[in-house]
């Protein structure tokens, strides 16, 4: 299979030039779309680049196995442009077709070469294809991976974002919820709140769901753990934003919120708190 | 009685429940149904799909679309092959709870209560199927 292999590559690449040009065709005909991601010039670099590390490591003998030592800095830099691919928006598609779009010109310099040994000439495209294909897949790989880190990084930078405790008035706190309420997120919730409550000295902490879609028994029992915690600190918690809907389900479903102070809106409960503080809202005449 | 649409769900994990709170809601707001029918539909499903996801081991919810001479309905089914349930009277009992205290034991009552049709059945070792509709 590899009689002859590192004669016919190395004249292939004598072509570079051709190649490039060639090669950014085809990647142009398979990105029309999204020229406005990436710029001709960061194409030809990448490209230039590319080939650059590719073409050293195409003179090895070795043509089938990636993982060796010869064809690290390919990947390395197939791994950096399939990450940066990744974030920029590209699909898994478009980022493998960087590699794919390479075998036109390369079959079309090989047919040129060796075009009169049929032969010859099937071993090299079987060789080459399999090689670009592995290489192929590889970006997809990374690019996949990239997308995990992502969600990953997303993920918790929701939970962050999702769960702030907000100071109404001095000694009164507020944590409007927005969205479904799991174990992990009341855990987040309640432990910002809890500490917001010592670290300002609050004596009241309003909790509003206006925000939550769904009001189950789970819900439910997260909210009152939540309100359970926070008066065993001292403080009187007040449940807000409950919808005439949810009112009505919560009912039907038997829940109770009996020893809990709730109200229909925050500024209800904003106001409820200022009167139980001693506060006399009045406008002026 | 007619099905005009259905569509399987998995419900095996909490994410898997979202997704099927939210195929409830979408569908029963496509049947223009009211706010308060919905958020109804929708919390029973959620109880249901909880105690599916928690007890049951997992399984599956199917949604239906139905057609009753003139009337619309939704109607869900939630299926596992999970434990089962030994004495269903006493698991419609508000409070009754086996998890321990883990919750309050007013899920399969309260779904009850909230929805039009329901029905269950369940057969211990085999699993339980509960079947809830909405008519509009």
């Amino acid at each position: 299979m590899t009689t002859n292999k590192q004669g016919t590559i190395e004249k292939i690449f004598v072509h570079q030039k051709e190649i490039i040009d060639e090669w950014l065709h085809e990647q142009f005909a398979a990105l029309s779309a999204r020229q406005d991601l990436i710029s001709e010039l960061d194409l030809r670099r990448q490209s230039t680049e590319f080939l650059a590390l590719f073409t050293p490591a195409c003179s090895t003998d070795n043509l089938t196995d990636i993982t060796q030592s010869e064809w690290k800095p390919v990947l390395d830099f197939l791994g950096s442009v399939s990450r940066s691919r990744a974030i920029q928006g590209f699909s898994p598609s478009e980022t493998a077709t960087f590699v794919f779009s390479l075998k036109q010109p390369l079959f079309a310099r090989l047919r040129q070469e060796v075009g009169a040994d049929a032969v010859l000439l099937a071993n090299e495209l079987w060789n080459t294809t399999v090689l670009i294909d592995k290489l192929g897949l590889y970006t997809t790989e990374v690019y996949q991976k990239s997308r995990e880190e992502i969600i990953k990084h997303q993920q918790a930078e929701m939970l962050e974002l999702s769960t702030p405790v907000v100071k109404l008035w001095e000694g009164i706190l507020a944590v409007p919820l927005i969205g479904t309420l799991d174990s992990v997120r009341t855990q987040v919730v309640m432990e910002n709140l809890l500490q917001s409550i010592v670290d300002t000295g609050s004596s009241f902490a309003i909790v509003d769901i206006t925000g939550v879609p769904t009001v189950d028994t789970m819900v439910a029992q997260h909210l009152l753990k939540t309100v359970s915690a926070a008066k065993l600190m001292g403080a009187n918690c007040i449940i807000s934003g409950i919808r005439p809907q949810i009112a009505e389900s919560m009912v039907h479903l038997g829940l109770e919120f009996s020893d809990v102070v709730t109200k229909a809106t925050l500024a209800d409960a904003l106001v409820y708190a200022l009167r139980q503080m001693g506060f006399v809202i009045n406008k002026p005449a | 009685m007619t099905i005009i649409k259905s569509e399987v769900l998995p419900l095996f994990t909490d994410d898997d429940l979202v997704k099927v709170r939210q195929a409830v809601r979408a569908w029963m707001i496509e049947q223009e149904f009211s706010l308060v029918t919905q958020t109804k539909m929708v919390t029973a499903s959620s109880e249901l799909g909880r105690n599916m996801v928690v007890y049951g081991g997992g399984g599956c919810a199917r949604l239906e679309c139905l057609n009753d001479f003139d009337r619309r309905g939704i109607r869900v089914i939630f299926e596992d092959q999970g434990p089962g349930i030994a004495d269903i009277s006493q698991a419609l009992t508000d409070g009754f709870t086996t998890g321990d205290g883990l919750g309050l034991g007013l899920g399969l009552g309260g779904a009850k209560r909230l929805v039009n049709d329901f029905e269950i059945w369940s057969e211990p070792g085999h699993g339980t199927r509960v079947t809830i509709t909405m008519w509009k």
